[in-house]
């Protein structure tokens, strides 16, 4: 585990120095902005607004560095040829590959909680926050979190076979078709033969489901989200990554590069 | 008798094309060779001959189809021989948001080198291959010999008792490549092996003690650079000066080509002496006599005489 240590910590190192959470600078101006039109234009759902908004913004900006960066991870490196010096050393292809998933999240941890400390500081400019609003809010920046590593792990898979245009295609596509699982789950037609319907249930199991990880609309509204669907989710998370990134490792431990 | 560091046995690698991959190219065909502990060894060989993917194999970046070989005894499908080898890749490219201190000491990690321990190395690699003022750099301001000298100082950073170079003088200047030759050559001192690729006939003959010549993925030979790809003085070459009247060369003058003052003739290797003699004779001041050698391309091209066709294809499937 130490030399997975080794390339998460260089990978960090490399999205610092390619400026990478300059994003932040964004995130703080939506903010400022945010907060000072807010208390313009709404009466009595500051919160609310700003809340959704704070989330949004953490997830969107947290789920574009997740793709791009994510499918890049280990095509630029094979592109670049910068890893063929790396893997002459004595470390293995899956030490490599969850070195680089690990330096991601360890980005978008250090990204997430900036934007989170400064959806905070938002808060407290409108009017002091409850703690159950804030337990809350924390909690959906956890499931952002959690859903964010999730992403990294099916971009770096793709990116383990396939060009960086088709890996954000097929992440990004998955991630749709993530946010949609329990319709697929639930969906019932009488045109739909059985076999069909069959499918689409598989399917449903079969996909990420990001659709648990989404609980924008209870932390604004300042609900308490179960402790059992936090340590489902994570529980989810962890497996799912674990089987996304041995699936990863399986492919390129056998790839041969160019 | 001495131990080989480096075993190969019927190492080949196809790589499939085509739509469904049904196709398949030959980069390596049956390869089996051994490189002696302690050896420099030269593989030479045209672009394309299988060089770098035998290297390749060698170091686990790719897989062969079939065959195997070992080295320092270990199968190169066992990770911990890495810990003993040390390789530079062709072309090399590195992390370019880093300075050329922050990834030797990034590659000592992998080595359990205490923080101390690779403090040194880096310091003494830098120094070794001339970047110690460029140590604060990013990488991505460096030229390309820059680059070859930190790819050099990475691959002999942890001490291996094996070095692996691929194409180690590409991109350097005729300083830079003095200084590689003396690296390899310190190492040959302090017992390593070294192996390295090159198409450059000259580094071969100045540091091998023997080379393997590669053509179309066949070896078409191993043995002391002299016996293998010796090449016969094919003329003498005589650079000389001379002040008087041209017609004062006599018989020669046909055969001279004039620069200035200075000329230049080729003669049969029997016939240098009476020639020099006859130079003298007219007060011609000799400035040099060099045997003029087939090229290696020629050279590999008389390889490949016998399967022109074999030739071809390696050519049209050239990277």
């Amino acid at each position: 585990m130490r030399r997975v240590g080794i390339v998460a910590l260089n990978t960090f190192r490399e999205a610092v120095r390619d400026r990478v959470l300059y994003n932040l600078v964004f995130f703080a101006l939506v903010m400022i902005a945010a907060s000072i039109l807010v208390g313009q234009v709404s009466i009595g759902i500051e919160e609310m607004v700003i809340v959704t908004l704070g989330l949004s913004a953490i997830s969107v900006i947290g789920l574009l560095i997740a793709v791009f960066i994510g499918v890049g991870l280990v095509s630029k490196e094979m592109d670049k040829r910068t890893l063929y010096a790396l893997l002459a050393k004595p470390v293995h292809r899956w030490e490599f590959l969850l070195g680089k998933f690990g330096g991601l999240v360890l980005t978008l941890t250090v990204n997430t909680i900036a934007m989170a400390i400064g959806l905070f500081l938002a808060l407290s400019l409108i009017k002091q926050s409850g703690e159950h609003v804030q337990g809350s809010v924390l909690v959906a920046v956890y499931f952002i979190l959690l859903k964010l590593a999730l992403v990294v792990a099916l971009a770096l898979l793709f990116s383990c076979f396939t060009t960086p245009l088709l890996s954000i295609l097929y992440t990004a596509g998955l991630y749709i078709a993530g946010l949609f699982v329990m319709e697929m789950r639930t969906f019932q037609s009488d045109t739909m033969s059985l076999a069909m319907r069959s499918l689409l249930r598989w399917l449903s199991y079969l996909l990420p489901n990001f659709e648990n990880f989404d609980v924008m609309a209870a932390a604004a509204h300042g609900r308490a989200i179960p402790t059992a669907l936090i340590a489902q989710n994570t529980a989810y998370a962890a497996l799912y990554c674990a089987v996304v990134l041995a699936a990863a490792a399986a492919i390129f431990t056998r790839r041969n590069l160019k | 008798m001495a131990t080989a560091a480096i075993e190969i046995e019927n190492l080949t690698k196809d790589y499939p094309f085509g739509f469904l991959h049904l196709k398949k190219r030959t980069s390596l065909e049956g390869l089996t060779m051994s490189v002696e502990d302690g050896e420099v060894f030269g593989f030479l060989g045209p672009n394309g001959a299988g060089k770098s993917t035998t290297i390749k194999l060698l170091v686990g970046l790719i897989f062969p189809t079939a065959g195997t070989a070992r080295i320092l005894g270990k199968s190169i499908s066992d990770i911990s021989m890495h810990a003993d080898i040390g390789y530079l890749p062709e072309q090399p490219y590195f992390y370019d948001y880093l300075t050329a201190a922050e990834l030797l000491d990034y590659f000592a990690r992998f080595h359990d080198l205490s923080a101390q321990e690779r403090k040194a190395r880096v310091d003494r690699m830098l120094k070794k291959v001339g970047l110690e003022t460029a140590r604060k750099i990013q990488l991505r301001k460096y030229s390309k010999g820059m680059l070859q000298r930190v790819g050099l100082a990475q691959a002999i950073l942890h001490d291996p008792k094996v070095v692996i170079l691929d194409e180690p003088m590409s991109g350097l200047d005729p300083v830079g490549r003095r200084e590689v030759r003396d690296i390899i050559l310190e190492l040959k001192q302090a017992g390593k092996t070294v192996l390295f690729s090159t198409h450059i006939l000259s580094d071969a003959e100045m540091l091998c003690d023997r080379v393997g010549v590669i053509v179309g993925g066949k070896l078409r030979g191993v043995g002391a650079p002299d016996e293998i790809v010796g090449l016969k003085a094919e003329a003498m070459e005589i650079l000389f000066e001379y002040a008087g009247a041209a017609n004062g060369l006599g018989g020669l003058l046909s055969k001279v080509t004039q620069t200035g003052t200075r000329y230049r003739t080729q003669v049969a290797e029997a016939d240098l002496y009476a020639t020099v003699q006859q130079l003298c004779g007219v007060r011609a001041k000799i400035l040099s006599v060099t045997q003029v050698k087939a090229t290696l391309e020629e050279y590999f091209m008389h390889l490949v005489e016998g399967d022109r066709a074999q030739a071809t294809a390696v050519e049209v499937s050239g990277k």
